[in-house]
């Protein structure tokens, strides 16, 4: 980074630079257009619906083909509770594995425990869902859920989760299956922040006495938490658009249902069923809108974990 | 064993995509998964042959019109047939390829294949949640001293849109009232219960995972997974087992017009051993052929798999037309001609 001024190359260097620059702008722009392309022909494909059913769409629960009736609410509560399953089992336990493999973990484990979970983000989804389908569906419908359902089924409020039919497949193994998929990412990056905590501070809060448990919430995780609800965010948004998983273990069928063992159906998931064989402008428009929806709601959740570390840090420094 | 053909006949159409850029020009053909595996093998036996490839896209029967309606391939393929108005709106001719039979499906242990009996209404009111018990009275009396358990019955159909819903559901349609007013026909429904499979591999998958599940797959699908199909009672009043032999009864006793097409949806056909779930899987082209030479190999294709493919159709649970149709296809097909007029085939 220090070219003496005797150099050869310099002047070549020099007029290469603006150029450089112009192209890597427009590399960075290309992106913005490809954004903008993408929403446009989305909301385009999407008018026809957006016309017919308007605002209706979003309440309606119906998908009817046949009668030409569409409505996404089935879909979004569908991707919304898988995606918040996966939340509740993925966060923690990336939370422990990274915890683990800084501050627990012997040193010569530390290596080949981060390799398998860096393997385990290279899985293509659709092992996942046969893994699903084929070996944990069976084993849950057989050991686990008939339990669940004479146990926790007839308790007030909550029983209401737990009915449905002991199939193996719904709402629940598809977010379990979901929490599984993110924890290779969400993981892999709390460790990454985790490990760039300078040394020193830690030393200083166990030098004080604080447990490790107190050195991670109070000194590791208000150093990293960017990169830790970045982590989260990154799962999040692979949970939300999970295609071939989700469509094998969901059940995918149209109800409305509390039980967390019915089947039901999610966005990415209907769109992969049902878009080679849609005829007519309005099923095959109702699907562009559902992508429009997912596109939403992608943009929501990544616009609220923004907001979100806005406010840490507008408070950061303060007495907590 | 369909995936297996499947990824062969990609190789064998991807290879061939390459290799034959300097002689005629392939066929390209889109439309219907359910005869893919099929049209698959006739075009690697066709290309040993001739030399011209057959270039399928399975992109489902609504692809299918899309394509040919919009000129970029030399034929469709549609599950679906289209109606008279449907095709003289678009200036298409329609001509039926090969036939396939769709049948029940049921996990109940101690349940052996072929050993339940069923009608066409029973069928209607379980997919329609009305029945949802094996051992309902409807069922217990058309089965006599078959013991059935006393669980849920899990409905499982399909998730992904289909010519072979199309096929099921219009049988539905035909026999139960209740059906045609609530759900109707189409290639995708609002299923008033289940679960959805994606492919009919989905829907075997289901079926033998679930106990005490009912799906509906095609023929070949049930026999290659060793899946225990039912019997069912047909328009005249007998109970029938799905086999070849069932689908051709079914079949005859239709009356193909090319006037209308061929329009022909093949189920709850009357005669005592039709089964009652069969369909055929139809092409589709352009009567004002654009170009014409392609036109002319494309139905040189169908000609040369008519009088050879028959043997390959068996082979794969397939049901090949009878040679009294397959005789007046032929004869349609002199109503393609080219800008002047000129049929392109002879």
């Amino acid at each position: 980074m220090n070219p003496s001024p005797s150099s050869p190359i310099q002047p070549t260097r020099t007029n290469l630079d603006p150029a450089f620059r112009l192209v890597t702008r427009g590399f960075a722009f290309l992106v913005l257009a490809l954004l903008v392309a993408i929403l446009g022909s989305l909301v385009d494909g999407a008018m026809p619906a957006i016309k017919h059913f308007g605002f209706s769409f979003l309440t309606s629960a119906d998908w009817d083909p046949v009668a030409q009736k569409f409505g996404a609410l089935v879909p979004i509560f569908g991707t919304l509770v898988t995606a918040s399953i996966a939340l509740a089992i993925g966060v923690p336990v990336s939370f422990g594995i990274a915890m683990f493999l800084t501050e627990l973990c012997p040193a010569w484990l530390r290596r080949p425990l981060g390799v398998a979970i860096e393997l385990l983000a290279g899985i293509p989804s659709i092992i996942y869902g046969m893994w699903g389908l084929f070996v944990f569906a069976p084993l849950f419908s057989e050991y686990v859920q008939p339990w669940v359902m004479d146990n926790l089924g007839g308790l007030p409020l909550v029983g209401l989760l737990f009915q449905g039919l002991p199939m193996g497949i719904g709402v629940f193994t598809a977010g379990l299956i979901l929490g599984v998929m993110i924890i290779p990412f969400i993981a892999s990056v709390m460790r990454d922040v985790f490990e760039v905590v300078p040394p020193m501070l830690k030393e200083s809060a166990y030098g004080l006495g604080a447990t490790t448990w107190e050195v991670m919430r109070n000194v590791v995780l208000p150093y990293t938490k960017t990169g830790v609800v970045g982590g989260i965010m990154l799962g999040l948004g692979r949970a939300l658009g999970e295609t071939m998983a989700v469509t094998f273990v969901i059940g995918n069928a149209y109800q409305l249902s509390p039980g967390l063992f019915n089947p039901s159906n999610s966005i990415a998931s209907s769109l992969a069923n049902e878009f080679a064989e849609a005829e007519g402008e309005l099923y095959l428009s109702s699907l562009i809108e559902l992508g429009l929806i997912l596109f939403f709601i992608t943009f929501v959740v990544l616009a609220c974990s923004k907001l979100l570390l806005l406010r840490l840090k507008a408070n950061e420094g303060k007495e907590s | 064993m369909k995936s297996t053909l499947r990824f062969a006949a990609v190789l064998t159409l991807s290879g061939s995509l390459f290799s034959s850029v300097a002689c005629a020009a392939d066929i390209t053909g889109a439309g219907a998964t359910f005869p893919y595996p099929l049209y698959a093998k006739w075009a690697e036996a066709y290309k040993t042959k001739t030399n011209i490839g057959m270039n399928y896209q399975s992109i489902g029967s609504g692809g299918g019109i899309k394509q040919i309606t919009s000129k970029t391939v030399d034929f469709g393929a549609s599950d679906k047939p289209l109606t008279r108005e449907e095709l003289n709106k678009e200036g298409l001719v329609q001509f039926p390829a090969v036939m396939g039979g769709v049948v029940p499906v049921v996990n109940v242990p101690g349940i052996t294949a072929g050993q339940l009996k069923l009608t066409g209404t029973l069928l209607a009111d379980i997919y329609l949640g009305k029945v949802s018990k094996w051992n309902d009275p409807a069922i217990t009396a058309l089965n006599p001293g078959v013991n059935l358990p006393d669980s849920a019955i899990t409905v499982v159909r399909r998730s992904d849109g289909s010519g072979t819903t199309f096929i099921f559901t219009n049988y539905l349609s035909r026999v139960s009232e209740e059906w045609k007013t609530k759900v109707g026909e189409n290639s995708a429904v609002n299923w008033p219960a289940g679960v959805g499979g994606k492919g009919n591999e989905g829907v075997a998958n289901y079926v033998t995972r679930i106990k005490g599940a009912i799906g509906y797959v095609e023929y070949a699908y049930a026999k290659q997974n060793k899946i225990a199909h039912t019997a069912l009672k047909n328009a005249a009043g007998s109970f029938v087992q799905p086999s070849d032999d069932s689908f051709k009864a079914a079949a005859a006793n239709a009356n193909w017009k090319a006037a209308d097409g061929f329009y022909q949806i093949l189920t709850n056909q009357a005669g005592k051993d039709s089964w009652p779930i069969t369909g055929a899987t139809f092409i589709l082209m352009h009567k004002k052929a654009d170009k014409p030479e392609q036109s002319t190999e494309t139905l040189k294709f169908f000609d040369w798999a008519y009088s050879n493919g028959d043997k390959m159709a068996d082979g794969m649970d397939y049901v090949p037309m009878p040679d009294s149709v397959k005789k007046v296809v032929r004869e349609s097909w002199k109503q393609i001609a080219d800008g002047s007029g000129k049929a392109v085939w002879k």
